[in-house]
């Protein structure tokens, strides 16, 4: 079966150079951030693809990639086949804009508070023309919501309300791919437990594929098929869950699951992890988790390490045999 | 028994608004000892914050303490004018927020900041502050502390810079140490640092910490105790092993449910309905009942006493673990 999204070799590169004028009299050159730099994965029709790691690591980066709203510098993301950017058939590109929606992090950001919650959901759909008599009722209901809510505006909900509207808007064009990010990090637990039942259940029902962006081990845990785990905008570990989860190959993956805590943790002491991200405006030579890492090597910090397959698992490490 | 270090008696603290008169703490109370660290949880808003910033006398107008009683180390505090609370404040009780650039002031370096704290409280010179400054810098695992302590904090990462606010919080040698939120903000590896200093910090020094937090991870690692909140008032209080394993009280037990765990798989989360309600609508009796499976009409109609339990202390008619449950049936 053919993955319905496809990122190769992916580059997102930004110019955080100061303004010319500074650059002059500072004598400075320009200054470039590589915040994804050759990532590459493919996404399984009907399935959950997660991506952790700790900000900066470029996980937004990529989800915005993905859906289109970010360009790339380099590589390419096909979604069922189709490049957004170089696709010439606009036709296409319709379509697979349809299949592709996205929630986002903040449900108080994502909704505009001018809007009635109505035209909020039925938005993609009208953008592209469609007919949306009843559909914001309809995906109301489908969410757990009533009906009612949609004539009301944004302010009158909670942010796990919110949160359901913004998924409802996601659905509104029948999309087969869903890209959220960090859905539930501004939720309590008891509602994001709300929440994740949800996505759940809609995927279930309507087939859909995730690509679940989280730095919430747990979270990602319950949710994801298949985990891709970045450092520094480098994918360093993809693995299906019960494999990455059971025998973490990656030195850094193996620090993020000791250093997380646990709710049977009582007491815990463990070593915590040394140093923290670097900058990435200035990446380590070679691997860039060799500063940290307890295996590290004269080749690791010459040479860059390459996604090799071990099994179900694809590491970029020098020193996993 | 010694005398706690801190001791919170039937605090109550109000809001006066148009609407009436908002109760975001209400009828709360708990000790935490020497060198030990009370775990605070609870959801947004169920006034976790509002009760240590109570304690350290920072409540914001209109927001005051209406009853009940602060005592540190046996003095009352409640009722300090604000001069007295200004000496306390640093000296004997410290303070950590959740964010930590906006904690620290922008203009001054590190060094000046925790300089001023030290002469203010102590009786020291400036050389002597300023070796201080650089101890207490190097304790909280700030690498070349002498160096950086010219440095302002823009020039230190997030979670150096929360370091620089333990180093302030702790550097006048405090009793209590009440800490907000103090790794909402940091990444997981920089928060499994954080929350090994404080662990040490409280185990040499024999600090009483209050760590006010909403992940129940952290303070299944980190509290002695833990005090649930909800909607202002303490739901459940106990050890924290008993608290989070065999919770009494319906809203710990749901708290604890929806929580993923990694040994459960991809089970289904067990989902307290509803949210939390409001300040200015809650329910006449046990502000839980609306969203409670046990609830009756009881609950509905009265709050209910805190009463003890095997585990320690719950608000709840219906205390879930069986012992309690004996009780409430006789």
């Amino acid at each position: 079966m053919n993955p319905i999204v496809k990122v190769e070799n992916l580059d997102r590169v930004f110019d955080v150079s100061k303004p010319w004028l500074n650059r002059v009299i500072e004598r400075q050159p320009k200054q470039f951030l590589k915040a994804v730099s050759d990532v590459s994965f493919e996404i399984e029709r009907n399935s959950v693809y997660a991506l952790v790691g700790e900000s900066g690591s470029g996980k937004s980066t990529i989800g915005k990639i993905v859906v289109g709203l970010l360009g790339k510098s380099g590589g390419s993301v096909e979604i069922n086949g189709v490049d957004l950017e170089t696709e010439t058939d606009r036709a296409k590109v319709d379509a697979v804009r349809a299949d592709i929606q996205m929630i986002f992090q903040d449900p108080f950001a994502s909704l505009n508070p001018r809007w009635r919650v109505r035209d909020i959901i039925a938005e993609p759909v009208a953008a592209l023309g469609g007919n949306t008599d009843g559909l914001a009722e309809r995906l109301l209901e489908q969410v757990g919501l009533s009906a009612a809510d949609a004539s009301k505006y944004p302010h009158e909900f909670s942010g796990g309300q919110r949160q359901r509207i913004c998924i409802a808007r996601a659905l509104a064009s029948e999309p087969k791919m869903i890209v959220c990010d960090e859905p539930t990090s501004a939720l309590d637990v008891s509602v994001q437990s709300q929440v994740l039942n949800l996505m759940s259940d809609l995927r279930e029902e309507f087939g859909l594929t995730y690509l679940f962006i989280s730095h919430d081990l747990t979270v990602v845990h319950h949710m994801a098929d298949k985990i891709g785990v970045l450092y520094l905008g480098r994918l360093v570990e993809e693995a299906p869950r019960d494999v990455l989860f059971a025998s973490p190959k990656h030195p850094y993956t193996q620090m993020l699951f000791d250093a997380a805590p646990r709710m049977d943790g009582f007491g815990r002491e463990v070593e915590p992890p040394k140093g923290e991200i670097p900058d990435a405006i200035n990446p380590p030579s070679g691997c860039a988790f060799h500063p940290r890492c307890p295996l590290a090597t004269d080749l690791c910090k010459q040479k860059q390490p390459q996604m090799r397959k071990h099994g179900d698992t694809r590491v970029a490490c020098h020193m996993v045999e | 028994m010694e005398t706690p270090i801190l001791s919170v008696r039937n605090l109550v603290v109000e809001i006066p608004t148009r609407h009436g008169i908002l109760r975001p703490v209400d009828n709360v109370s708990y000790d935490i000892h020497a060198g030990e660290i009370l775990g605070v949880v609870g959801e947004s808003g169920a006034g976790k914050s509002m009760t240590g910033n109570a304690v350290i006398g920072l409540l914001n107008r209109p927001a005051h303490i209406k009853s009940g009683e602060i005592l540190l180390s046996g003095q009352p505090i409640h009722s300090l004018s604000g001069d007295a609370l200004r000496r306390l404040r640093g000296k004997r009780m410290g303070m950590i927020f959740q964010d930590p650039l906006t904690s620290l002031n922008p203009l001054l370096t590190v060094g000046e900041q925790l300089t001023e704290t030290i002469m203010e409280h102590l009786d020291v010179s400036y050389a002597q502050a300023l070796d201080r400054a650089v101890a207490a810098l190097d304790e909280v695992g700030i690498p070349a502390a002498r160096a950086r302590i010219n440095s302002y904090p823009h020039e230190f990462s997030g979670g150096m810079r929360q370091r620089v606010v333990i180093a302030l919080a702790l550097c006048a040698e405090p009793e209590l140490v009440i800490a907000d939120e103090p790794t909402t903000a940091l990444d997981v590896s920089v928060q499994a640092q954080i929350i090994a200093l404080l662990k040490r910090l409280c185990r040499e020094r024999g600090v009483a910490v209050m760590l006010v937090t909403h992940d129940m991870g952290v303070i299944a690692e980190a509290a002695d105790r833990v005090a649930v909140m909800y909607a202002g008032r303490l739901a459940e209080l106990g050890p924290v092993r008993d608290v989070i394993l065999n919770a009494d009280h319906p809203y710990t037990a749901g708290l604890m449910a929806s929580t993923p765990l990694a040994s459960q798989g991809q089970k289904r989360l067990r989902q307290i309905p509803g949210s939390m309600p409001r300040l200015g609508q809650l329910p006449m009796g046990c502000a839980f009942s609306p969203r409670c499976e046990f609830a009756q009409d009881k609950c509905k109609q009265d709050p209910g006493p805190t009463r003890e339990t095997c585990n320690g202390r719950a608000a709840c008619w219906f205390p879930l673990s069986s012992t309690a449950k004996q009780e409430a049936t006789q």
